[in-house]
């Protein structure tokens, strides 16, 4: 965690073109840096993009875009109407896990090998809650609160939806028609940009669970340092970051 | 060719137990910063909402607009430069990585809000 920047190269050595790294850090990281910054710009243009959508469409009086924190307001196991409540939950789940993969990393620099192995596990089981409220999320914007189109019509959900929602009662009976989805362009960049920002995670939660095989079987002990688990702990951080920008632009702006 | 990348850098994070616990106490105060602050975020968007403020054009909806950013953007300062610890890292590499980007993203959402409400009035003019 320390050290790496402190070591003193003197510059004939750091620009002179031998073997040494001018940045002094290992190739493997150099290039999950690269990555990374390659992968935020994707999320930066998708965010932007965003951003231009609704500014180009948005107006109190004329449009039913949605208010940011109206977007998602149920809570599992209750129709109690609550705002910005379970998206700020996933996103304490996620500062939670990017805490304890820190700690797994710092437990990595000391090549205590069971205090890596805790925090990984822990990291992992973090990413697929994390998942999962995901999931649950998006069938409840999907099929309504109860799993079930036909009950929107009674509890007034629609009112609430991202889509604006216009639909009528079908005439036979319980069932409803859904017409339409409102603003569709909403809808898009909301799936899309979660959705991707969810596969992001799914492809984290999959890398720690592969080191964590490796940290288990001592193939870094042996290795004799623990800079995998800092690798993908780089990426993991970078998941919650951009969730972090996700969480502003689509629930509270 | 040498490989100098094999050890000698991977190596040079490793610390002793003392050191460790002063990271760790720097980890758990960030954590409470970072809870803090989406805390105050939720507790900004529960208790004044969009419509109740006045809505979009309004000078308060615009504060409260300003003050999520800063409270993001100091949010992904911590994580960039504690959890990732490019605070820590060599200055040049800190440089190389944060310089093109912010750039990059600002002049993006510059042109792209400026060219959205140029839209926005044009459709509202011609429709």
């Amino acid at each position: 965690m320390a050290g790496a920047a402190s070591k003193e190269i003197d510059s004939a050595t750091l620009w002179g073109g031998g073997y040494t790294s001018p940045f002094s850090v290992s190739y493997g990281k150099l290039m999950m840096w690269f990555f990374l910054v390659s992968d935020g710009l994707t999320f930066g243009g998708l965010l932007s993009a965003l951003g231009f959508a609704k500014f180009a469409n948005v107006n109190d009086a004329t449009s039913h875009w949605p208010t940011g924190e109206e977007v998602f307001t149920h809570l599992p196991g209750t129709h109690a109407h609550a705002p910005l409540i379970y998206v700020a939950l996933m996103t304490f789940i996620l500062i939670v896990s990017s805490v304890t993969m820190v700690l797994a990393v710092e437990a990595g620099h000391r090549m205590d090998k069971k205090a890596v192995i805790k925090w990984l596990l822990l990291t992992v089981i973090g990413g697929l809650i994390f998942l999962g409220s995901q999931v649950w999320e998006w069938s409840t914007f999907i099929a309504g609160p109860d799993g079930d189109l036909t009950t929107w019509y009674d509890n007034g959900t629609l009112s609430h939806s991202p889509y604006g929602g216009v639909f009528e009662a079908g005439g036979h009976g319980h069932e409803t028609v859904i017409h339409s989805y409102g603003p569709t362009l909403y809808a898009n960049f909301f799936f899309f940009i979660t959705g991707f920002h969810g596969f992001h995670v799914f492809t984290g939660v999959l890398f720690n669970f592969l080191v964590l095989r490796n940290v288990i079987r001592g193939v870094y002990h042996k290795r004799g340092h623990y800079e995998m688990v800092e690798k993908v702990g780089l990426y993991w951080h970078f998941v919650d970051l951009v969730w972090v920008f996700v969480f502003t632009f689509f629930y509270l702006v | 060719m040498v490989r100098d990348d094999i050890v000698e850098y991977s190596l040079d994070g490793h610390h002793s137990e003392e050191h460790g616990k002063k990271i760790r106490t720097k980890i758990w105060k960030v954590t409470a910063l970072l809870s803090a602050v989406t805390i105050i975020e939720v507790a900004i968007g529960w208790f004044l909402p969009r419509a109740e403020v006045g809505g979009i054009g309004s000078w308060a909806w615009f504060s409260i607009e300003s003050v999520y950013m800063v409270l993001t953007v100091l949010k992904a300062g911590y994580i960039i430069l504690v959890f990732m610890h490019l605070g820590e890292e060599r200055k040049a590499l800190r440089r190389m990585i944060l310089w093109p980007y912010i750039v990059f993203i600002l002049y993006l959402v510059f042109i792209l809000v400026t060219e959205a409400y140029a839209v926005n009035t044009a459709w509202e003019t011609l429709l």
